[in-house]
């Protein structure tokens, strides 16, 4: 393992398998130093959200917006009741580094809410995770069973006037509650519809009150952010990339696996790490940021950096940091097809461009896998995407849109040639 | 604003304590209690989960209706909560549901061929039950543990690498 390897989120991966996520491994990494520092001497809440700016954290569920500022809307001198709500819905295909967080790391999240929670001043935080998480759900409620019993959650902390309190909150198998108004929706027990905004959670948010959420990965960094500094965090990133983040790497390499790595590192090196491509076959494509994001050609990947500048310039997105990557050998409308049948089914239904619009797109493609595809699907698909992108209320439409236009955009050809001869150009996926 | 940040409080003429068993609404008191009081329906994901394992992993329309009165809610905001998410299942199903990832990391890592395998060996087609009631099969979306593809969910356990091979002793070990 590299030295810059596992510094933030994965601090507890050294520790023995069976015991690295208690409290007791947690505190010998220096765990729940900075909450308690916080009890003992109330510093101006501003100064520590400062901090977090400084560190350029930036979400890390996929929107990549700066935490620092997201908390810095949080209406605090206002008397109501505020909430800080953990995003633990994850499911964007390709994804499944929170999963590992609240695995081997939970006390970190636990840490890292009730910070928040002082900051944006929230007295109660709700970590949502999705229902298929049985066992990190029972990993995070036992932990925060040993937070409560060791004082560290509740009312009065360690004689202090802080209270803060913390629920786990159940899901039930929908990708949309990853949008984070569909999530309060969810949370209040309702189907996961997102809200049109304004007004923003931070105005009215869960049950109408001031609320923040912010995805498990960014909450699990914030107590090494101050016990290190921002200054430390930015740095081991780039300017405006701070700080180390969790790659899951996926697909077609020898060796799939999260990855804690400073943000910055090229994407070759974070290839060789997972074994480099299965079956020693050439690299082909790489979709970045987890599906909803554009497929970026192989040659293109073996010179980019994994930060969400470098990638942004590659033509994609960083998003939540699930790098797909795909050999040569593989049949991209049949990935494609894929992406498209996740979205029809997960579209929440309430946007007429993205019900309607998603199943077009899973019905033409499959169309065409079916050897019936006619010359003008590919306009057709392309226009039935541009039709989706940016007319929704929430981005679930855009995530559809954005790989058919990539696909057809790099990978023509091979609609093309399945249009023409009734079977694809690559016959084994 | 486009939502309802008020509670659907919708308080039904019926004794509680004849509602669903006294276990269940022990259980579920104590999802309730981690909300608002006003804010009860909050916990109708819990509540429904809570009943379904209960009820041999489906929910009848009587259950449902029952948990509305629990949780003082129109009877609809509970159809509408168990149409919506894919965990509910709304017709009785088999002892077991198996449950096969079949989104992009785990199609790249062979989903497609263990679905093959699992809808010959068995009879049973995606969303249905084996004539023996042993297995529900499903197609699932994303299961989030992408790095283990492919994954197949077992009740609630999770499979991880699962090969053909695999998931034929995991399914002859089920009762």
């Amino acid at each position: 393992m590299a030295e810059n390897q596992n510094t933030v989120c994965f601090r507890t991966m050294h520790l023995d398998a069976r015991v690295r996520h208690t409290l007791e491994s947690y505190r010998s990494v220096g765990g729940y130093r900075q909450w308690e520092r916080i009890l003992r001497e109330k510093p101006d809440p501003d100064q520590l959200i400062n901090e977090v700016k400084t560190s350029a954290l930036r979400g890390r569920g996929g929107a990549g917006f700066p935490t620092g500022l997201k908390w810095s809307f949080m209406p605090r001198s206002k008397p109501d009741q505020k909430y800080i709500v953990c995003n633990s819905d994850e499911g964007e295909p390709g994804t499944c580094k929170d999963r590992d967080i609240m695995r081997y790391n939970p006390h970190q999240l636990i840490e890292g809410m009730a910070i928040a929670g002082y900051c944006i001043g929230a007295t109660i935080g709700y970590n949502y995770i999705r229902g298929e998480f049985y066992e990190p759900i029972a990993r995070f409620d036992e932990a925060l069973e040993e937070a409560y019993a060791a004082g560290l959650l509740g009312k009065e902390l360690l004689g202090s006037s802080i209270d803060f309190d913390l629920y786990t909150h159940l899901g039930a198998g929908a990708y949309i509650c990853g949008e984070e108004t569909a999530l309060l929706e969810s949370l209040e027990g309702k189907k996961g519809q997102p809200r049109f905004k304004p007004p923003f959670p931070a105005q009215a948010g869960l049950y109408g009150k001031p609320t923040t959420i912010n995805n498990t990965e960014s909450l699990a960094s914030v107590p090494v952010i101050l016990e290190k500094g921002g200054q430390w965090f930015l740095e081991q990133g780039r300017p405006n990339n701070g700080g180390p983040k969790l790659f899951s790497v996926t697909g077609h390499v020898a060796r799939p696996d999260n990855f804690e790595i400073p943000l910055g590192t090229p994407f070759r090196d974070l290839l060789e790490m997972a074994g480099g491509v299965s079956g020693g076959r050439a690299l082909k494509a790489v979709i970045p940021g987890g599906s909803s994001v554009p497929v970026v050609p192989g040659d293109v990947m073996l010179t980019t950096d994994m930060d969400y500048d470098s990638i942004t310039k590659a033509g994609s997105m960083l998003g939540s940091g699930a790098v797909i990557v795909i050999a040569e050998g593989t049949c991209m409308v049949k990935v494609l097809a894929n992406l498209a049948h996740f979205y029809a089914h997960e579209s929440c239904g309430q946007c007429t461009p993205c019900r309607e619009g998603t199943g077009w797109l899973a019905r033409v493609l499959d169309r065409m896998l079916a050897g019936q595809g006619r010359t003008q699907d590919l306009d057709l698909l392309d226009n039935v995407a541009g039709r989706i992108g940016g007319r929704t209320i929430c981005a679930l439409g855009d995530a559809a849109a954005m790989p058919v236009q990539s696909f057809l955009k790099h990978y023509r050809f091979e609609f093309e040639y399945l249009v023409e001869h009734g079977r694809p150009l690559v016959e084994a996926a | 604003m486009s939502f309802r940040n008020t509670p659907l409080a919708v308080i039904q003429d019926v004794d509680k304590e004849t509602l669903l068993t006294p276990e269940l609404r022990a259980e579920i008191d104590k999802h309730v209690a981690k909300y608002p009081p006003e804010w009860k329906q909050s916990a109708v994901m819990p509540a429904l989960t809570l009943v379904q394992d209960h009820n041999g992993g489906w929910l009848s329309r009587e259950l449902m209706d029952q948990v509305a009165a629990y949780l003082d809610m129109p009877e609809t905001a509970v159809y509408e909560v168990a149409t919506f998410y894919a965990m509910y299942d709304l017709e009785p199903v088999g002892r077991h549901k198996v449950c096969v990832c079949n989104s992009i990391s785990c199609m790249l890592g062979g989903a497609e061929e263990l679905m093959h395998h699992i809808e010959k060996k068995h009879n049973v087609a995606p969303g249905g039950t084996t004539a023996d009631g042993k297995l529900t099969f499903k197609e699932f979306e994303c299961l989030g543990a992408c790095r283990h593809a492919p994954v197949v969910m077992v009740d609630k356990a999770y499979h991880e690498c699962v090969t053909p091979d695999a998931i034929d002793k995991i399914i002859d070990d089920l009762d």
